[in-house]
């Protein structure tokens, strides 16, 4: 038994215990043990890999590793117990984009060390596995930070236009591909540089290009891409371990993010392509009539009476910090007796489930957080619906003008129900820039503020 | 500005156009209200009641003389002659049918408004008689069907026996449709209805009814551009009518529904059909004023057949529940005014940018507007509207055919048994490797509940971490700058992975039931 072979064999238990995981992540009663499955695995390959280099490597390489590791669990561990939840979507792209830098770093090492193949081919491919495991790295790199810039509201999250942005996206992976064959035949560290630098522009360029209401998409797309970089970086590596994690988190996350796009009726291809650029819309001077107001005190007397009641949050709810007050508001109403429900969109908030993290966090009963579809039906039958903080996953016009730029998105049927109340700030159009004419609708009242006051306000009037 | 309610000549006629709370309403937009003496009497609103609203009553000179005149049915040639010059008046008109009425209305100074002209825009739903008279017009079919029919509606088990429910057949999901379906299907009935627009089925489902569908192969679906059905195929009509003749053997009661605007009606049960039912039947053809779905029904009339089927052709459902009908046409009315009383100062604007407005305007002094531009609305995308739509990115790439998918999975098998063929060990490993690990991951994540997206982002996130290993391995080096790169990357990959399973556990910590 060598350490080599320990290492093997640790690398299937915990390949083994990252599926498991992923597994346990599909229910709520299961998601813990599924998070305990991962540490476990994690922890046994970690280990593993220890042995492994405590066997070939001198006291300097162990020191600096394990000088590493703490340096990166310590700012790793208070990053997390820190961020806000609402923050989540920036922390998450942030992570994947140290994936990427890694995947880059030891995509660089793979070329530096030369290792001594027997023969020519295997050589060759290793090239050509440096290559890929550079550039997926790169534009995971680049593309997560761009993200989290965005998410972060540190960048302008409008769409980035350069004038064909298509042939750019497309000329860098053909030089991606040209370069590889060239790097096959004679690798030199000027193309090392060459790749880098594309892959790391492609990355920015692909990110900065999709406008950021399809940020759920990115953030679900960079995790896959982060997967792939570990893939190929398994490749290169010849460790499955790699590969087998790198495969499971690239393919979970490509249907991840398939799984948002049909949320939204938006075409994968051109999300993940980075093209889905926001179109003004033709009928923004369309006079939609106008619309109604109304206080907090008479929205309180409203939800006393009503019968049932589902509240609709969307990043507004998360922007305006308002989900511990909407908690308290959905308690008070419970002790009255008035059933109170809430209907989330699959691309509501900034990150795929958003808005159900947000209401763990205000400990809202999950059982009451239903998704669109369960939820959809119910609309007609429901005295008052809140809408805190959305727009666009509840606009009418999806299902009812053709020729609206967000037209055949799925969208919460909120103008069904008896009463509409719209928690905004302002008239202003939602993140598609597009108008919505629920807000002009007979049944819809408009609640102007700050989402966290107004609902204060109704606490108190109740 | 003054606006009048006359009574309606047309005999039969039992609405009227406003009510004392709808007249209230347009007083509050500034208008002075004149009703004509008793033009309420029929729909139990008496003048005492419009007085009360703060409506006047005078004449009927007093009313037609008004600016604006709000009637239900088109006016008459006489009554026209009692418009003054620049009155507005507006009523149900049916441009479309009448020509000669059109060009009356367009040889005077007047300006006429269409209510049944309203466009389907959702915009223009709380302006729409059509649908609010045909909501009134199907319930009230349900009701006449059920004072003929000789049983209950509803199945009962009684001591003295068990009794079936009814079943009845609504041919035609529209607005009249639907509400026919909700009345039967409340009153216990086992409701069937068809339609040739599929995607009414949610529709008729949700109200109690059972759709059925007709299944025609080969065939585009029918998709309705304008929010009304459309004229059918000969495949499809060959097909219904065979559904037809085995529900009609079936059903106890048939409400037909079917109307396509400015055509006749389609006929849908035919006599033969109607000589298979059981004696005691009910037919309420609705459409028998504009040619009848059912062969053998007149207009107006309760006809009984030789097998002692009786076909309801009445043309007045909506006007048989005269208070209701009046209430809501008033209701329309009063929305249209709030449409066209931008101010509320009692000044009635038209602006023809406004599709709604542009739509029922018939004539506008001594000039005919009628037919006006096509408003396109329906929520289903019309075919050649997604090919036209302008796409800046990809271009909007026509679905895959099935050979098209076979032909790309062959290719991708073909490509990866070509590389495991001829790359060396250790490749062909690896490749299974990889496959078998993307086919798991895909299965695995395709139960995840909704809820937990969030989560596992940032478990797979912490797993993707797994990289730190092959960092690690590169540690073990001599070389200075591998050893520097190693570093940085086992540093920011273990950041990910700490970080990741941290800030998944304590989010999960946060899911309570």
């Amino acid at each position: 038994m060598t350490a080599f072979s320990v290492a093997t064999a640790a690398y299937i238990v915990a390949a083994l215990l990252f599926i498991l995981s992923l597994a346990g992540l599909s229910k709520h009663e299961s998601a813990r043990q599924g998070v305990t499955y991962g540490i476990a695995g994690m922890a046994i390959a970690l280990l593993a890999t220890f042995i492994l280099v405590v066997d070939v490597s001198d006291t300097l390489g162990i020191v600096l590793l394990l000088v590493a590791m703490a340096i990166g669990a310590t700012i790793g561990l208070i990053r997390a117990s820190k961020v806000e939840m609402t923050g989540m979507p920036e922390l998450i792209a942030l992570l994947h984009s140290f994936v990427g830098l890694a995947a880059v770093l030891v995509g660089w090492n793979g070329y530096l060390q030369h290792p001594v193949y027997a023969l020519e081919s295997l050589e060759r491919i290793h090239s050509a596995e440096v290559f890929i495991g550079i550039f997926i790295g790169g534009v995971t790199f680049t593309g997560s930070i761009v993200a989290f810039l965005k998410l972060s509201a540190r960048i302008k999250s409008a769409p980035l236009m350069l004038p064909g942005k298509n042939y750019l996206n497309i000329g860098a992976l053909v030089a991606f591909v040209a370069l590889t064959i060239w790097f096959v035949a004679s690798p030199n560290i000027w193309l090392m540089i060459i790749v880098t630098l594309i892959s790391l522009a492609l990355g920015w360029h692909l990110v900065a290009s999709i406008g950021g209401g399809d940020m759920p998409v990115v953030v679900s797309m960079l995790n896959s891409y982060s997967g792939w970089a570990a893939a190929a970086a398994g490749f290169l590596l010849s460790n499955d371990l790699l590969i087998v994690t790198g495969a499971l988190v690239g393919s979970s996350g490509a249907y991840l993010s398939y799984i948002m796009c049909k949320a939204m009726n938006r075409s994968f291809i051109s999300v993940i392509a980075g093209g889905f650029g926001i179109e003004a819309s033709g009928g923004d001077d369309t006079d939609y009539g106008e619309h109604r107001e109304i206080v907090a005190e008479d929205t309180a007397e409203l939800l006393k009476n009503a019968s049932s009641v589902i509240i609709t949050p969307g990043y507004g709810m998360a922007v305006a910090q308002a989900q511990y007050p909407v908690a308290d508001l959905v308690r008070k109403l419970r002790e009255r007796g008035v059933e109170v429900r809430f209907g989330i969109h699959p691309v509501a908030g900034r990150l795929p489930g958003h808005m159900n993290v947000l209401l763990a966090e205000a400990k809202v009963p999950y059982d009451i957080v239903l998704e669109m579809d369960e939820v959809n039906d119910d609309f007609a039958d429901t005295s008052v619906v809140l809408v805190i903080g959305a727009n666009d996953t509840v606009n009418p016009a999806a299902s009812e003008d053709p020729t609206s730029p967000i037209a055949g998105m799925p969208v919460l049927h909120v103008w069904e129900a008896e009463n509409v109340i719209v928690f905004k700030r302002s008239m202003a159009a939602g993140y598609a820039g597009v108008q919505n004419p629920l807000f002009f609708r007979e049944n819809t009242q408009m609640l102007f503020g700050d989402a966290k006051e107004r609902v204060e306000d109704i606490i108190r009037a109740l | 500005m003054k606006i009048g309610i006359v009574t309606e000549s047309v005999p039969g006629e039992t609405r009227v156009a406003a009510t004392p709370s709808t007249a209230s309403q347009l007083i509050k937009l500034g208008y002075e209200v004149v009703v004509e003496a008793g033009a309420g009497e029929l729909a139990s609103f008496p003048d005492a009641a419009f007085v009360e609203a703060g409506a006047s009553v005078g004449t009927g000179e007093d009313a037609w003389s008004a600016d604006v005149v709000l009637k239900v049915n088109a006016p008459a040639e006489a009554e026209l002659d009692r418009l003054r010059e620049g009155a507005t008046v507006v009523s149900l008109m049916s441009p479309a049918l009448n020509p000669d009425l059109v060009d009356q209305l367009a040889a005077r100074p007047i300006t006429a408004l269409a209510m049944d002209a309203v466009p389907r825009i959702s915009r223009a739903q709380s302006m729409d008689v059509l649908s609010s008279m045909a909501n009134i017009a199907g319930y009230r079919a349900v009701v006449e069907a059920a004072n003929e029919f000789g049983r209950f509606f509803t199945g009962q088990v009684t001591a003295a026996g068990k009794v079936p429910p009814a079943k009845v057949l609504v041919a035609g999901a529209g607005v009249a449709g639907l509400a026919a379906i909700g009345a039967a299907s409340s009153l216990g009935a086992i409701v069937r209805a068809t339609d040739p627009r599929p995607e009414v089925a949610d529709q008729v489902k949700s109200i109690g009814g059972e759709y059925l569908e007709v299944v025609v192969p080969d065939e585009d679906k029918e998709v309705s551009s304008d929010g009304y059905a459309k004229a059918t195929s000969e495949a499809y009509d060959r097909r219904a009518a065979e559904i037809y003749s085995e529900q009609a053997a079936d059903v106890d009661i048939v409400i037909t529904t079917a109307l396509i605007p400015g055509r006749a009606a389609p006929r849908l049960i035919t006599a033969a059909d109607v000589a298979t039912m059981k004696p005691g039947s009910v037919i309420v053809d609705m459409a028998a004023a504009q040619g009848g779905n059912v062969e053998g029904s007149v207009p107006g009339e309760r006809v009984v057949t030789d097998n002692g089927v009786i076909i309801l052709g009445y043309t007045d459902l909506a006007g048989r529940l005269p208070t209701q009908a009046s209430q809501l046409y008033g209701t329309n009315l009063v929305n249209l005014l709030k449409l066209l009383t931008p101010e509320k100062d009692g000044q009635l604007v038209l602006d023809f940018d406004d599709v709604v407005q542009r739509a029922i305007t018939v004539a506008r002094n001594r000039e005919k507007l009628w037919p006006p531009p096509p408003v396109q609305v329906s929520a289903a995308p019309a075919p050649a509207a997604a090919a036209a739509a302008p796409a800046p990115a990809a271009e909007e790439k026509p679905a895959l055919t099935q050979r098209g998918k076979y032909a790309l999975v062959a290719a991708g098998v073909a490509v990866l048994f070509l590389v495991n063929a001829f790359a060396p060990a250790p490749l062909p490993q690896h490749f299974t490797v990889l496959t078998l690990a993307i086919v798991i991951g895909y299965y695995v994540i395709g139960k995840v509940h909704h809820a937990l997206h969030t989560p596992l982002m940032s478990v797979t996130n912490a797993i993707s971490g797994i990289i730190v290993v092959g960092a690690m391995l590169q540690l073990a080096t001599d070389d200075v700058v591998i050893r520097v790169l190693a570093f940085v990357a086992v540093l920011v990959a273990s950041i990910n992975v700490f970080g990741g399973f941290a800030v998944t556990r304590r989010m999960l910590g946060m899911f309570s039931k």
